[in-house]
C-alpha cells in the first residue's frame, strides 16, 4: 500500500515518506509527515464526536493540526439521506501547518450516503472505510446508488476497507446486554479504536473521556470503552489493515510553551473573559440562540464565578439592548450573534454609536441572505458590519485570522472599545468558530492592561467658574467622552439617540453643531490607532500582492507557500482590522503592480479596497459555505502573477 | 406638593441595595436644567411633577436613580429628571433597563414608556421583562393615540377610531394593559390617572416599594391629538359612575353613595357590577390585591368597557412576592464562587489537556 504519500504539501519540505519500521505483531509501519481524515456518517452516527476524540488524542500527541466540522443545519435529518450527512475532517502533521487539508487520505464512511456525498472530494489512490453492514439495497437505492459501489467497480483506484462496524460493535458488547440497536450505537467508537490504531494515537483521553461523560451511566461508559477497544485490536489483527502509520510530533514546528487543541468559539468566549480581567469590569453578555455563536453563550454561562452575567434574552434586539444597558452601568459588555442577528441590531448599534459607550458585537458569520446556510461559513457580513445602520455610524471592525486568534481578536477588540468608547465589531464566522488547532497558552502577565478610568468628577469650567460635568467633552487624544456610569455623585447626566450638542450632550438639532458631530464619531473611529499591516515579502520581488481578511488566512497562507516552493513570487498580507484600515495600508497596496483579494463573498473587501485607495483589486471569491483550498488558490494565485 | 425639603425614609426593602439620600431632597433637585418640551396642557407634565415631587420620599441618593425611556413623546421624560438616564430606541427601554437593573442592584431604574413604545413597537420586551420580573417600574403613559407622530391611532385605540392612518376607523380590537400585564405574569400591576396627583403618588409609592417589575398604567391626556379621552374618568359627576377605586382590604363599592359593588356571579365565577342591596352587602367583593392568583385581578380588568370607560378600575390591580431576576442571577454568580471558588483565568486557559514543547 503505497498510497497514502503526501500530496501537495504546504510546506517546502513537505513530501517525507520516511523510514519503515515493524510493529511488535510483524505488521509495517510506516512514516508519514502528514494525514487528511474525514470521518463521515449520518447525522446521527456521532461523527462530530468521534472527529473530536481523534483531534484531542493528535493534539496531546503533540502534532499541528487543522480542523473543519461539517452539518448540516437539522437536527436530526432523514436517516440515510444525502442532506443528512456529517463530516468531520482532520489535517495532522509533524510540521506547522494551516488548513484543515484539500481532499482527504482516508475517509471513513458510515453508511452509503457518507460514501456518496464524499466521494468526489477524495482522490483515487486514497483508503476508504466503510461500514459494509448499512450497505444494503435500499440504503444505497436511497441515494441513488443502483448497483453496489463496493462492487461494481466505480471505487477502483481507492484502496477500499469494508469492515461490518456494526456487527463487529454488537458482537463486541454482546457480554454487556444492550439490545442490538443500542449496541450498534458504539459503531463510532469502534470505528475510532479502528483509526486510533491506524495512526498511533494514545488512547487514556478517549477512555477518561467516556468515563468523565458517561459517569453516571458506567455500563454505557464501559459499553463504549470495550468498542473502541475492540476497533484497536480488530486493527491490530485482522489481515485487511497490514500497516499503520505515524506522524511525528511537530515539536520543532511550534515554538515553546505548554499548549492546548482550541476551537474559535471556545478561544473567543476566553478571550472576553480575559479581557473583562484585564479590564477589571465585569463581563456582560446578552444573546439570543443562532447558529453558530450559540456556543459563545453556553460557554460564558459556565463561568459566572469569574463575575460573568449571561442573560438569555426575548429576541437579538433585546441581547443587545441589554448589554447596551449594562455599558452604561460600567460592565464589559458584549452581544454576540450571527448575520440574522445583526440585522435585527442594526438599530441599538446605531444608538450605541450615538451614545458612544463600549460595547462589542461578535458576529459569527454563517452563508447569508436571510438564514441562508446556518451551518457553513461566509465572509459577506463584512459591508454589514461597515455601513449597515441608518445614518453616518462608523464602527471599527476587528477579525480573527485562525481559531486559536479569535482569543487575541476579542482582547483587541475590547481595547478598542474601552479605549474609544464605542461599539466594535468582531468577525469570525462558522469556519473559525468551530474549526480547531492547538494553541500557545499564553502567560496571564503578557496579556495587555485594558484598565480604564471612570469620570469621577466635573470635567468643565463653565463661564461663571461653575464646575460642571460635560458627558461630551472629549479627550484630545481619542476623541473619546468620559464614561460617567451611574451612582457617581455630582455626575447625574442624560444621553440619548437624539443628536446631542457638543460638549453639554444636550438636545441639539442646530445643523452645524450635528455635521461637527458627524465629522467629530467619524474623526474618532479613523483615528483609532492600529498596528501597521505587515507584509510578507520574503524576497522583495513579488509584483503581485495577496490581501485577505479573517479566515481565508488558513488558505492564503497555504497556497503562497505552494506557490514559493514552485518558485513563484508573491508578497502576503493579512488584515486583522477593517475599520479603520491600518494607516500604510494605501503604501502597501501602492508597491505591487497587481492586488488579488480572495474572500468568501463576492468582493466585499475588494469593494472597499477600490473605493478608499483607487487600486484596482482584483476578486477571487468563493461563496459555497467552505473555506477555500489551498490547491485551487494557488491555482488562481498563479494566473493572476501570470496574467 | 410644596417644594420644601423632604427626609425620605430610604427604608423601601426592595429598594436595600440603593445608596441612601445623605441630605434632605426636594421636588427642585430632580428637575433638570432642561426646558420641558411637551405642548402646553400636556398630561405629560403633570405626571412630571408628581414623579418630582414624590421622588424625594424614597430617600435615595440620586446618583443611583436612572430614567430610561423609548421613543414618543412620554419618552423625552428621562431629560427632565436631574438623575441619570437614557433616552433610547423605539420600543426597546425595557430590554436595556434590563441589563442595567441586572448588572447594577444598587440603582433604582424606571422605565418611561407609552402605549406605542410598549405595546406596539415593543411588547415583546415589555412581557419579557413582566414575566422576569426584574427590579424595574414600568410607567406607562397610555393616551390612546400616537402623539409624537402626530395622530395615528394606537394599540390602545378603541375600535373604529379616525385617525391620519384611519379614515374610515380602525379595526383592530385594542390591547387592555392591565389584562396584557396580568397574562404575562407581571407581580406589581397598577392604573392610575394623570391628573389625579394624590392617587398618582399613591401608587408610586407602592410601586417603588415593590420588589421586581411594576407596571403603572397612567391614562395621559394627549390634549392635541386625542382630547379628553379620559374625561369620563375626570368629570366629577360622570367619575362616580365610570370610575372603580380598588383598595387592598376594601369591599370593592363605587357610584354615589357607594351604591354600586362588583360580585362574583356563582354560574360563571365572572365578576360584574350590581346595585348594592340589603341582600347582597355581603357578597361585595373585597379587594385582595395579594392573592396568589391573578385570575381576580384579570377579571376585575375586563370590567371597563373599552369604547365608553365606564367600569374602569384604578388603584392596584396585584401586588405579590415572586423571585426577583436580578437577584436570582447575583445569588447564582455566588453560588458558582462557592461551588468553584473565584475564576481562576490561568487554570481556564490551560484547560485540562496540554502538552508542553520544550526548545
Amino acid at each position: 500500500m503505497t498510497s497514502q504519500v503526501s500530496s501537495p504539501a504546504e510546506q517546502a519540505d513537505g513530501a517525507v515518506v520516511g523510514e519503515q519500521r515493524k510493529r511488535a505483531n510483524d505488521k509495517d509501519v510506516r512514516r508519514l509527515d502528514r494525514v487528511i481524515i474525514r470521518f463521515a456518517g449520518d447525522s446521527g452516527d456521532g461523527m462530530q464526536l468521534t472527529g473530536d476524540r481523534f483531534t484531542s488524542e493528535t493534539a496531546s500527541f503533540g502534532n499541528d493540526l487543522s480542523t473543519l466540522p461539517n452539518f448540516p443545519a437539522e437536527i436530526r435529518a432523514p436517516a440515510g439521506t444525502l442532506p443528512g450527512v456529517s463530516s468531520f475532517q482532520l489535517h495532522f502533521a509533524d510540521h506547522d501547518i494551516l488548513t484543515p487539508g484539500d481532499a482527504p487520505n482516508v475517509l471513513v464512511a458510515m453508511n452509503p450516503a457518507a460514501l456518496k456525498a464524499n466521494i468526489a472530494d477524495v482522490p483515487r489512490g486514497a483508503e476508504i472505510i466503510v461500514n459494509t453492514d448499512e450497505f444494503t439495497k435500499r440504503a444505497m437505492q436511497k441515494v441513488g446508488y443502483d448497483t453496489s459501489p463496493l462492487e461494481d467497480g466505480s471505487l477502483d483506484g481507492y484502496h477500499v476497507h469494508p469492515v461490518p462496524l456494526t456487527a463487529l460493535t454488537v458482537e463486541a458488547l454482546k457480554e454487556f446486554e444492550l439490545s442490538r440497536k443500542d449496541a450498534g450505537r458504539s459503531k463510532n467508537m469502534f470505528a475510532l479504536g479502528l483509526l486510533s490504531w491506524m495512526y498511533h494515537r494514545p488512547t487514556e483521553g478517549t477512555e477518561r473521556f467516556l468515563r468523565s461523560k458517561f459517569a453516571k451511566k458506567p455500563q454505557i461508559a464501559a459499553a463504549n470503552i470495550a468498542a473502541f477497544h475492540a476497533g484497536w485490536n480488530f486493527g491490530e489483527t485482522t489481515e485487511d489493515f497490514a500497516v499503520s502509520y505515524e506522524v511525528a510530533p511537530a515539536s520543532s514546528a511550534f515554538p515553546t510553551g505548554t499548549y492546548r487543541n482550541i476551537s474559535g468559539n471556545l478561544a473567543l468566549s476566553y478571550g472576553l473573559i480575559a479581557a473583562s480581567k484585564q479590564a477589571d469590569l465585569p463581563l456582560y453578555l446578552g444573546s439570543y440562540p443562532i447558529t453558530p455563536a450559540s456556543d459563545i453563550l453556553h460557554e460564558l454561562s459556565k463561568h459566572k464565578n469569574f463575575g460573568v452575567r449571561t442573560f438569555q434574552a426575548e429576541d437579538e434586539i433585546a441581547g443587545i439592548g441589554a448589554a447596551l444597558g449594562a455599558a452604561f452601568g460600567g460592565s464589559l459588555a458584549v452581544t454576540t450573534t450571527s448575520g440574522p442577528g445583526v440585522a435585527l441590531k442594526s438599530e441599538t448599534i446605531g444608538l450605541a454609536v450615538s451614545l458612544e459607550l463600549p460595547l462589542l458585537v461578535v458576529d459569527i458569520q454563517r452563508g447569508g441572505p436571510s438564514t441562508g446556510l446556518p451551518t457553513k461559513t461566509e465572509q459577506a457580513d463584512l459591508l454589514q458590519a461597515m455601513y449597515g445602520r441608518n445614518g453616518e455610524a462608523p464602527v471599527p471592525v476587528v477579525a480573527p485570522k485562525t481559531p486559536a486568534d479569535c482569543f487575541d481578536a476579542a482582547i483587541e477588540a475590547a481595547r478598542i472599545a474601552i479605549t474609544y468608547r464605542t461599539p466594535v465589531f468582531l468577525l469570525s464566522d462558522g469556519y473559525l468558530a468551530n474549526g480547531s488547532e492547538p494553541w500557545r497558552i499564553p502567560e496571564i502577565d503578557q496579556l495587555p492592561d485594558l484598565r480604564t478610568q471612570f469620570a469621577s468628577g466635573p470635567n468643565h469650567t463653565e463661564a461663571d467658574g461653575a464646575e460642571v460635568f460635560w458627558p461630551y467633552k472629549r479627550d484630545a487624544k481619542t476623541l473619546a467622552r468620559p464614561w460617567a456610569i451611574p451612582g457617581t455623585p455630582g455626575l447625574e447626566h442624560r444621553i440619548g439617540g437624539i443628536e446631542k450638542q457638543d460638549g453639554t450632550g444636550n438636545i441639539s438639532y442646530d445643523p452645524a453643531n450635528h455635521e461637527f458631530m458627524v465629522r467629530t464619531r467619524q474623526a474618532k473611529i479613523d483615528g483609532i490607532e492600529v498596528p501597521d499591516l505587515e507584509v510578507d515579502d520574503a524576497l522583495g520581488e513579488a509584483n503581485t500582492l495577496v490581501l485577505g481578511w479573517g479566515s481565508t488566512y488558513g488558505p492564503i497562507t497555504a497556497a503562497v507557500r505552494r506557490l514559493r516552493t514552485a518558485g513563484e513570487r508573491i508578497a502576503q498580507a493579512h488584515l486583522r482590522h477593517l475599520n479603520p484600515f491600518p494607516k500604510n495600508l494605501g503604501e502597501v497596496l501602492g508597491r505591487y503592480d497587481k492586488v488579488v483579494v480572495p474572500e468568501m463573498n463576492l468582493g466585499q473587501l475588494a469593494t472597499l479596497i477600490r473605493a478608499r485607495y483607487l487600486v484596482d483589486a482584483r476578486s477571487y471569491n468563493q461563496v459555497n459555505g467552505m473555506p477555500f483550498k489551498a490547491e485551487q488558490l494557488a491555482t488562481a494565485l498563479k494566473e493572476a502573477i501570470h496574467g | 406638593m410644596a417644594d420644601t425639603g423632604t427626609k425620605g425614609t430610604g427604608t423601601i426593602e426592595a429598594l436595600s441595595l440603593v445608596p441612601k439620600a445623605e441630605a434632605e431632597q426636594s421636588m427642585k433637585d430632580f428637575k433638570s436644567d432642561q426646558e420641558v418640551r411637551w405642548c402646553p396642557g400636556c398630561g405629560d407634565y403633570a405626571i412630571l411633577a408628581a414623579v418630582q415631587g414624590f421622588m424625594p420620599e424614597l430617600g435615595l441618593a440620586k446618583e443611583n436613580i436612572v430614567f430610561v425611556s423609548g421613543i414618543g413623546c412620554s419618552s423625552r421624560f428621562p431629560y427632565y429628571m436631574n438623575t441619570y438616564g437614557m433616552h433610547s430606541i423605539h420600543g426597546r427601554a425595557p430590554a436595556i433597563a434590563t441589563g442595567l437593573a441586572s448588572s447594577r442592584r444598587d440603582l433604582s431604574v424606571w422605565v418611561v414608556t407609552g402605549d406605542g413604545d410598549a405595546l406596539s413597537i415593543g411588547g415583546n420586551h415589555l412581557i419579557h421583562a413582566l414575566r422576569r420580573n426584574v427590579n424595574l417600574k414600568i410607567l406607562l403613559f397610555n393616551n390612546r393615540i400616537y402623539g409624537l407622530t402626530k395622530g395615528q391611532y394606537s394599540p390602545t385605540s378603541e375600535v373604529g377610531k379616525i385617525t391620519k392612518s384611519t379614515p374610515m376607523g380602525s379595526l383592530d380590537a385594542p390591547f387592555n394593559p392591565v389584562s396584557l400585564a396580568l397574562g404575562a405574569e407581571a407581580s406589581f400591576v397598577a392604573r392610575t390617572v394623570d391628573s389625579d396627583r394624590k392617587h398618582l403618588t399613591d401608587v408610586l409609592r407602592q410601586a417603588a416599594a415593590h420588589p421586581g417589575t411594576a407596571l403603572v398604567e397612567i391614562y395621559q391626556n394627549c390634549n392635541i391629538f386625542n382630547d379628553g379621552a379620559f374625561e369620563v374618568l375626570k368629570d366629577k359627576q360622570q367619575a362616580e359612575e365610570a370610575v372603580i377605586r380598588l383598595d387592598h382590604g376594601q369591599p370593592i363599592r363605587f357610584g354615589t353613595d357607594l351604591a354600586k359593588g362588583v360580585v362574583r356571579n356563582p354560574q360563571t365565577g365572572d365578576l360584574e357590577v350590581v346595585d348594592v342591596s340589603e341582600d347582597n352587602q355581603s357578597q361585595i367583593l373585597v379587594h385582595d390585591a395579594h392573592a396568589a392568583s391573578p385570575t381576580t385581578a384579570f377579571a376585575l380588568s375586563r370590567l371597563a368597557d373599552p369604547h365608553t370607560l365606564h367600569h374602569t378600575p384604578i388603584g392596584v390591580f396585584r401586588s405579590t412576592e415572586r423571585p426577583v431576576y436580578d437577584a436570582q442571577m447575583s445569588d447564582q454568580l455566588d453560588e458558582a464562587i462557592e461551588q468553584n471558588g473565584k475564576g481562576d483565568l490561568a487554570a481556564l486557559l490551560a484547560g485540562g489537556d496540554t502538552w508542553t514543547v520544550v526548545g
